[in-house]
C-alpha cells in the first residue's frame, strides 16, 4: 500500500512519458536517420553520409526559404511585440469600455490562420482589394501590389501574421502591466516622475519575464508557420514566399523526395533549438535569490 | 476479346452462379470532383456487373498529393491497395520500391501492344512486363481562344510564337488582356513546356526535358525559350498570382481575356458553360509541332490472395475495354488511349487531338508532358519547375535562368 502511495504519480505519468518518448523523440531520431540516407519515394535505411544536406544547401529555393524565415520571423516578432505593448499601455490608462476593446483586439487570435490568409489574400489582391478600392475613390495612381511582387510578397505574410498575433501579445502584456505593484507606481507619481519615465524605468523592466514568454511563443509560431503561407500566397509568386515548413512539405508530399524533406526538417529543428535551449537554460538554472 | 464477348461471357458466368473466387478490388484514386467522379463510377458499375466487389478509396486534395501520402502509409504498413491511380515515371519508381503485379496475360490476350501508341505503352511497362493500364490521354499543348474577341480584332489562331506575340501586342493595344493565366507553379510549367516544344521542336524537347541533356539545357534555344517566357509574362493581367486554372478559363469564356494555354481539361469548363467549340471558343495546338500527352493510368500492386489478383486482372481488362475508354473519356474531356475506339460521339477538339496523337506516334513528336509528371520523376521535375516559376515571377535574365536550370537538374539527380 505504501509502495503504491509513493509510486502512483510515476505510474500515472508513465504512459504519457512512453508516448512522448516514442512519438516525439523516437520520430525525431527516425527523421534524423532518414536525413542521412538516399530515401526518395519510400524510406530507405542504408546510411549515405551528408549528401542530402549538401543538396539542401545547394538548392536556391532553400536559401530563399531560410532568408524568408529570418525576414518573417524577425519582423513578425518585433512588430507584434511593439504593437502589442503599445496597445496594452493604451488600454491600461483606465479607459472606458476596456472590456469591449480588449475583446476586439484579441479576436483575430480566435480565427484559424487559413481564414486569416484567405481574407488577406482578397484584401491584398490588386484587382479586388485595397488597391482597387482606393483607385475607385479617385486616386488613379495608387498602387499596392505587394502580393504579386516577389521581393515584397513576404511582407504581406508579416502583415497578416502581425494582425493575427498582436492582440494576443497585447493580452500577455496587459496581464503583465496589471501585475506590477501599484504601490511603486504611486510612489513614483508622488515624486512627480513623468508617466513615460515610469513606464520605461519601472514598469517595463519588471515585465522582463513576460517579454521572454511572448518571444518564445511568437518565435515558435514563426518557425512552424505553414498554413498562413499556403492560404495567402501558396508560396508564390514563384517560390518567393516559401518558408522551411512549406519547403519540407513540398519535398515530402509533392516531390517524393523524403531525404530532402528529412534534412530540411532537421535544420528547422536546429533553428528551434538555437532559440529554445538558451531559454530553458535560463529558466531551469537555480535562481540566485532563492 | 471484345467487349460484347466479355459481357456475354460474364453473363454466362453470372447465370451459372459463382464458380471461381469473386474478384475484389480496392481502388485508390483522387477523382473526386463532379465529372471525374462520374467517370470513375462507370468503371465501378462495370466491375460490379462482372460480379466483382469494389471498395472505393477516394482521397481528395493536393492534385493527388494526399492520395500518394495515403498510398505510402498503406505500403509501409504492408497493406497496399489492389489498384492505384499512378502515372508516368512514378509507376516505375514504385515498381523499384515495392514491385508491381504483372498483368501481362490480360495485356496480351487483349492485344494492348497493337492498340496503344508505343510511347504510351512504354509507360505501362516495368522492365518489359505490363504493370499498369492507361485510362485516357490528355493533350497538354492546347491554346484556347475566345472566338468573338478574335473575330473582332481579325486574329487567327497563332501557329508560331511570333504570330502569337503579334496577336498579343494587337490585343493589348486594344485594351484586351491577351493571355489568361494563373500564377501557380504547375501552370507556369505548362506554358514553359509548350514554349520549349514550340521553339525547339520535338527533338529538342526530348533532349532537354526528357533526357535532361545539360548541353540542351544551357543552349541558346533554351535562352530563347526563357526570353519568350519573359515576353509572355507581359501578356498576363496583374491579378494572376495564385489564380486557379478554371478561373483563368472563365476569363476566356467571359471575354475578359483572349487566350489560355492549358491542357484539354479546360474544354470541360467551356462545355459545362454551354459553349460550343468553333462557335464560342476555338481550340488549336500551341504554336509549333508535336503532341504533349498526360496519361492517367492505374497500377497494380503485388498482392497475395486469389480474389485480389483476379480483381486486378478484371480491372485491367475493363479499364482498357473500348466501351469504358469511350464513356470515361466522353465524361472527362480527354481521348481514349487506345486508337481503335470510334470517335463519332466526341467533339471536334477531341477528334483533332486523336488525329494528332496518331500522327505524332508515327513521326516521333508524341512526347510526355514534364509539367504533368509524365516525363521525369518528382525530384528533377520539381527542380525544373522551381527555376521556371522563379524566372517567370521575377526579373531574372535568361542567361541566369539556363545556368540555374542546369544546376538545379544536376542537384536533383
Amino acid at each position: 500500500m505504501e509502495w503504491l502511495d509513493r509510486n502512483v504519480p510515476k505510474l500515472v505519468l508513465a504512459p504519457s512519458c512512453v508516448a512522448i518518448l516514442v512519438f516525439v523523440y523516437g520520430f525525431i531520431a527516425w527523421t534524423a536517420w532518414i536525413s542521412f540516407t538516399k530515401s526518395r519515394l519510400m524510406p530507405r535505411y542504408e546510411l549515405d553520409g551528408i549528401g542530402q544536406y549538401e543538396r539542401l544547401f545547394a538548392a536556391p529555393r532553400w536559401d530563399v526559404a531560410m532568408n524568408n524565415l529570418f525576414i518573417f520571423g524577425g519582423l513578425f516578432i518585433v512588430i507584434s511585440m511593439v504593437i502589442g505593448l503599445a496597445l496594452a499601455i493604451f488600454l491600461d490608462q483606465k479607459i472606458r469600455a476596456e472590456g469591449v476593446l480588449r475583446t476586439i483586439y484579441l479576436y483575430p487570435m480566435a480565427l484559424s490562420l487559413i481564414v486569416t490568409g484567405t481574407a488577406w489574400k482578397w484584401i491584398l489582391n490588386p484587382g479586388l482589394g485595397i488597391q482597387e478600392a482606393v483607385r475607385g475613390w479617385g486616386f488613379e495612381g495608387f498602387t499596392f501590389d505587394w502580393l504579386i511582387r516577389p521581393e515584397m510578397a513576404i511582407y504581406t505574410i508579416v502583415l497578416a501574421a502581425v494582425w493575427q498575433a498582436s492582440g494576443f501579445v497585447m493580452a500577455l502584456f496587459l496581464a503583465g502591466l496589471r501585475s506590477v505593484d501599484t504601490e511603486i507606481i504611486r510612489a513614483a507619481q508622488v515624486d512627480g516622475i513623468p508617466t513615460h519615465r515610469i513606464y520605461s524605468a519601472i514598469i517595463i523592466p519588471t515585465m522582463a519575464p513576460i517579454f521572454l514568454s511572448a518571444f518564445i511563443v511568437l518565435a515558435h509560431l514563426a518557425i512552424k508557420a505553414f498554413d498562413l503561407v499556403i492560404a495567402l500566397t501558396g508560396g508564390g509568386p514563384g517560390y518567393a514566399t516559401d518558408l522551411p515548413a512549406t519547403y519540407m512539405y513540398a519535398m515530402a508530399f509533392s516531390r517524393g523526395d523524403l531525404g530532402q524533406a528529412a534534412s530540411s526538417a532537421m535544420i528547422m529543428m536546429l533553428v528551434i533549438f538555437a532559440i529554445v535551449v538558451p531559454y530553458l537554460y535560463s529558466e531551469l538554472r537555480p535562481r540566485r535569490d532563492q | 476479346m471484345h467487349m460484347k464477348s466479355v459481357l456475354a461471357a460474364s453473363t454466362a458466368v453470372m447465370l451459372a452462379g459463382p464458380v471461381m473466387a469473386e474478384p475484389t478490388a480496392e481502388v485508390l484514386h483522387w477523382w473526386t470532383s463532379g465529372s471525374e467522379a462520374q467517370s470513375i463510377a462507370v468503371l465501378q458499375e462495370q466491375f460490379k456487373a462482372e460480379g466483382g466487389t469494389w471498395t472505393d478509396m477516394p482521397v481528395a486534395g493536393g492534385g493527388g498529393d494526399a492520395a500518394m501520402t495515403a498510398l505510402r502509409a498503406r505500403v509501409l504498413a504492408g497493406n497496399a491497395p489492389t489498384a492505384v491511380q499512378l502515372k508516368g515515371p512514378a509507376i516505375q519508381e514504385w515498381y523499384e520500391e515495392t514491385g508491381l503485379a504483372d498483368i501481362g496475360t490480360v495485356a496480351e490476350e487483349n492485344n494492348w501492344a497493337e492498340v496503344l501508341p508505343d510511347r504510351i505503352a512504354e509507360h505501362m511497362k516495368c522492365e518489359g512486363q505490363w504493370c499498369a493500364a492507361p485510362v485516357n490521354v490528355h493533350r497538354v499543348n492546347w491554346i484556347w481562344g475566345n472566338k468573338q474577341i478574335l473575330d473582332e480584332h481579325g486574329i487567327e489562331m497563332p501557329t508560331t510564337w511570333e504570330e502569337f506575340n503579334a496577336a498579343a501586342e494587337k490585343l493589348q493595344a486594344a485594351g484586351v488582356t491577351p493571355l489568361a493565366h494563373g500564377g501557380q507553379n504547375w501552370q507556369d510549367a505548362t506554358i514553359f513546356e509548350t514554349v520549349v516544344l514550340g521553339l525547339g521542336g520535338p527533338e529538342f524537347y526530348q533532349k532537354a526535358l526528357v533526357d535532361l541533356d545539360p548541353e540542351a539545357l544551357t543552349s541558346d534555344t533554351m535562352k530563347q525559350v526563357f526570353d519568350q517566357m519573359r515576353t509572355i509574362r507581359g501578356y498576363v493581367d496583374d491579378n494572376f498570382s495564385g489564380r486557379d486554372w478554371n478561373l483563368a478559363t472563365a476569363m476566356v469564356m467571359n471575354g475578359e481575356a483572349a487566350f489560355q494555354i492549358m491542357g484539354d481539361w479546360a474544354k470541360g469548363e467551356f462545355l459545362a458553360a454551354g459553349q460550343e467549340p468553333g462557335v464560342d471558343f476555338v481550340c488549336a495546338p500551341t504554336p509549333g509541332e508535336g503532341f504533349l500527352y498526360n496519361v492517367d493510368s492505374f497500377a497494380f500492386f503485388e498482392l497475395d490472395g486469389e480474389e485480389k489478383q483476379q480483381g486486378q486482372q478484371l480491372l485491367a481488362k475493363l479499364i482498357m475495354g473500348p466501351e469504358f475508354q469511350k464513356t470515361f473519356n466522353l465524361n472527362k474531356g480527354s481521348i481514349p488511349a487506345r486508337n481503335d475506339v470510334a470517335l463519332d460521339d466526341f467533339d471536334d477538339c477531341a477528334k483533332q487531338s486523336a488525329e494528332a496523337m496518331a500522327q505524332g506516334s508515327e513521326d516521333g513528336s508524341l512526347l510526355p508532358s514534364y509539367a504533368h509528371g509524365m516525363a521525369l520523376r518528382g525530384a528533377p521535375a520539381g527542380a525544373i519547375t522551381d527555376v521556371v516559376t522563379a524566372h517567370f515571377n521575377s526579373d531574372m535574365s535568361s542567361e541566369d535562368a539556363v545556368q540555374q536550370l542546369a544546376d538545379a537538374v544536376a542537384n536533383a539527380m
